[in-house]
């Protein structure tokens, strides 16, 4: 298939699907921490419009976890199916990472989730909220452990080889999680999850202030109260996110040089470095064709010193490089969206200031333009950080060619294929549908998942003796 | 004895314990979407859905664990028994996608006809993955083809007559679970087609059990060194007593308008036995015939680091999972839990 081998193919189909997968994660992380927010601020403050945007987000949040979990069942056996040879190295290592992520996150979500979409008048207002919390906290822990098993991947330590066969042998658990990227991964992460959500929920707000306004309506409470908590949620992590970014730069700089010479588009190693704005990385010529430079900048931006050294490409065999023309753009592409966000932040608190913040049409058509930047931007900082890892699955020690199953090149051309195509038709419409349910604004009353089971308004506390008053109502007993 | 010889039985007992939580509970769910083909009225696919609309996710959750752990735990198994069922696990994880995603897209499609759609993606998942789960354990006890700790066969071994008896034994026996939940469930009109559903069912069910251990032994010889050996032959011999006793007790509460919860209590044994005579056949062997538990396990640190979560984490996972259940208890009907 166009020159491609079994394990171009491979990656391809990792890539493919852990890309579609991350997006869903993402969402979760961040929309289930807004909706422990929004159901707390309804429990403290008692106004209706946290509950109706809770119960409106509440469904975004259901189809997006849904296909979370199915995209993600894919990749817990992908690696033994595509890379068993890697598995059954490393599995020693990153199995029980993987493990403890189903044990201490996967089922509190799962668990919980029910009574957080079914059971409002099942449980009580306050368990309710407790499994809401619990929700967002299993996305947190979720997201700790993958990312542990992740920076392992990229900066391993606290192990040992078996002499015998080459498989690692875990010897220090606390070294192995700890490792030196992983608080620096995990924070900029974690911070790409809520930016990302507050820029999706910003642009829906927006989205419905610039169709009010121009139907001539006010806004409803609802629609002005997300765009603001969104807005403010940039306004807080957008700089926040460029410092983790700047972090963890440095660390890639002491612990994976070479991602970072692919990064820049620098061939040679030297002081005084430029900051190269744009180019395009030749990997057969070893040079960064039509440069455009900044001098000094690029010593400054990555060693905070105008003298420091910067790594070069030619430093490292040909055979030990990562593709620097994918990751020269796709870092660029993140760093640009980056400054973005920030834009969109400041410019929001100018209109707060001037108060034209619910009707500056310009700021609310930028925002909805940013809604899916977020998400964007995490996936070219995904492609940065992973293909900046190749030509190895486990930097340094295990190369990708030999990490890839012996599978026969059509068994898994025929499964890519198949794969993109379902990744299309159900994702596809997944998104289709979520972008349906954002288009509708949210209104006063806004019915819960349970679209025929409305939830009950301030001054009703759920009991057994609603169960009974329904059953009544419509003829259905409970335990009969 | 040494930790390297304990620890990977007791996880053989863990893995075993995760596979069997999966089989009976994603089990009821998939033969609940299969029981979409003879039941056509779209109010009571609803109720059928909401039945377990709270919990399919924490079922699945299981299949999760079962593949971490492997990974984990026997990386080599892990890593031989994917290849060899590489076309089998795609199309139950597509399967499985599909199914999932139709639990959410079916209540919020904008017409009966894309509605349809969507109940076909959820009956067709359910099949696929559990004919795919069949055929998965009908290759598992032909056994794989192993050399240096990787797979050796071809693309298509796993394809033979006793797979495909397995694939519909499974489709059988998960759709008589998902009968069995929605006379436990549900009430009226629902329970009583589920009551004679799933009587030709058990019957089907109960044959597919006594021709596949006797085909088993015939495959292998092997597997009947627990079975033929005294005195060991007493410690296994109650498990198929223990089935036909099940069947008779089955077969009175099926017919008992009363007994609601009995009958899926009866099915689950059924599973629980089959099982458990297949770990007998199965023991020590993890990757049949040639790799054992021993020499597909991890090394003692990864299984001990491993081992002590999963003594604290599997209990509270079974306790919270427990409480979800008994939050939505009760009979499911038009209104009163509704998606």
């Amino acid at each position: 298939m166009l020159g491609m081998t079994a394990l171009d193919l491979a990656r391809g189909q990792f890539a493919f699907t852990i890309a579609f997968h991350i997006l869903f994660p993402s969402l979760s992380i961040g929309l289930a921490a807004y909706l422990a927010v929004l159901e707390g601020l309804w429990l403290k403050t008692g106004r209706r419009v946290f509950l109706d945007l809770y119960q409106y987000w509440l469904k975004v949040f259901a189809i997006g976890f849904s296909m979370g979990v199915v995209s993600g069942l894919v990749m817990s056996y992908e690696f033994g199916t595509n890379w068993a040879p890697f598995a059954k190295e490393a599995g020693s290592v990153l199995g029980p990472l993987l493990a403890y992520e189903v044990m201490t996150a996967f089922f509190l979500e799962a668990g919980f989730l029910g009574v957080m979409l079914f059971g409002m008048r099942r449980v009580g207002r306050g368990l309710h909220f407790a499994a809401t919390c619990l929700v967002s906290l299993g996305t947190l822990i979720s997201m700790s452990w993958i990312l542990a098993s992740n920076s392992w991947m990229q900066t391993p330590q606290g192990y040992a080889i078996d002499p015998h066969n080459g498989r690692f042998i875990p010897t220090d658990w606390l070294k192995i999680i700890f490792n030196p990227s992983f608080p620096y991964r995990l924070v900029h992460m974690g911070l790409a999850a809520f930016l990302s959500v507050a820029l999706l929920v910003g642009g829906t707000g927006a989205f419905h202030l610039l169709r009010s306004a121009r139907s001539g309506k006010p806004a409803t409470e609802a629609v002005r109260v997300m765009f603001s908590m969104a807005m403010w949620m940039i306004l807080a992590t957008a700089p926040l996110q460029i410092l983790a970014g700047d972090a963890q730069g440095l660390n890639t700089l002491e612990y994976q040089p070479a991602k970072i010479a692919a990064m820049e588009g620098d061939w040679t190693s030297e002081g005084r470095a430029p900051e190269l704005l744009f180019g395009i990385p030749n990997m057969q010529t070893e040079h960064t064709d039509d440069p455009i430079e900044v001098p000094l900048l690029g010593s400054l931006i990555l060693t905070h010193s105008l003298d420091g050294r910067v790594p070069g490409l030619k430093d490292y065999a040909p055979r030990d490089r990562p593709n620097a023309t994918i990751l020269f753009f796709s870092f660029r592409l993140m760093v640009g969206l980056g400054l973005l966000m920030l834009t969109l932040g400041v410019f929001g608190i100018l209109a707060r200031w001037r108060r034209r913040f619910y009707d500056s049409p310009l700021l609310h058509r930028f925002a909805v333009i940013m809604a899916p930047a977020g998400f964007l931007a995490l996936l070219s900082g995904w492609v940065t950080t992973e293909v900046g890892r190749q030509p190895y699955t486990i930097y340094g020690v295990l190369r990708t060619a030999d990490s890839v199953s012996p599978i026969a090149l059509p068994g898994i051309a025929t499964s890519m294929l198949v794969f993109v195509v379902v990744y299309f038709i159900v994702f596809g419409a997944g998104i289709a549908l979520l972008l349906r349910l954002m288009g509708t604004e949210p209104h006063p009353g806004e019915p819960g998942p349970n679209a025929r089971e409305p939830t009950r308004t301030a001054g009703t506390h759920p009991g057994p003796a609603q169960g009974r008053e329904v059953g009544h109502a419509t003829g259905v007993g409970v335990g009969k | 004895m040494s930790d390297a010889h304990v620890l990977p039985i007791l996880w053989a007992a863990i893995a075993a314990f995760t596979v069997l939580a999966y089989i009976v509970l994603d089990g009821f769910d998939l033969g609940l979407g299969m029981l979409f083909l003879v039941e056509r009225d779209p109010q009571r696919r609803d109720i059928m859905v909401n039945t377990v609309a709270p919990v399919w996710d924490g079922n699945e959750t299981w299949l999760v664990l079962g593949g971490a752990c492997l990974y984990g735990v026997f990386p080599i198994a892990y890593a031989t028994l994917l290849p060899a069922f590489y076309p089998l696990i795609i199309a139950m994880l597509l399967a499985l996608i599909f199914r999932g995603v139709a639990f959410e897209f079916r209540f919020k499609a904008g017409t009966p006809a894309i509605k349809r759609l969507w109940d076909l993606a959820f009956f067709g998942g359910s099949t696929v993955a559990a004919a795919a789960q069949g055929m998965i354990l009908g290759a598992l006890i032909q056994g794989i083809k192993v050399q240096n700790d990787q797979y050796a066969g071809g693309w298509f071994d796993w394809l033979t007559p006793f797979s495909l008896f397995c694939a519909v034994a499974v489709i059988v026996g998960y759709t008589l679970l998902g009968a069995c939940w929605l006379v436990w469930r549900t009430e009226g009109e629902l329970q009583a087609r589920a009551r004679r559903t799933a009587r030709p069912l058990a019957v089907i069910t109960i044959v597919f059990i006594v021709v596949v251990s006797l085909w088993t032994p015939a495959l292998r010889l092997e597997y009947l060194r627990h079975w033929d050996v005294w005195p060991r032959v007493l410690y296994v011999a109650p498990v198929p007593v223990l089935v036909g006793a099940l069947v008779v007790v089955f077969w009175r509460s099926i017919t008992d308008e009363a007994r609601h919860l009995t009958p899926f209590l009866c099915v689950l044994g059924w599973f629980f036995l089959c099982f458990t005579g297949l770990g007998i056949s199965i023991w020590p062997w993890i990757v049949p015939p040639s790799i054992d538990i021993w020499q597909a396990s991890s090394p003692p640190s990864s299984q001990l680091f491993l081992l002590v979560g999963a003594v604290v984490l599997i209990p509270t996972v079974l306790a919270y999972t427990g409480y979800a259940y008994w939050v939505f208890r009760g009979k499911v009907g038009h209104e009163l839990h509704d998606h």
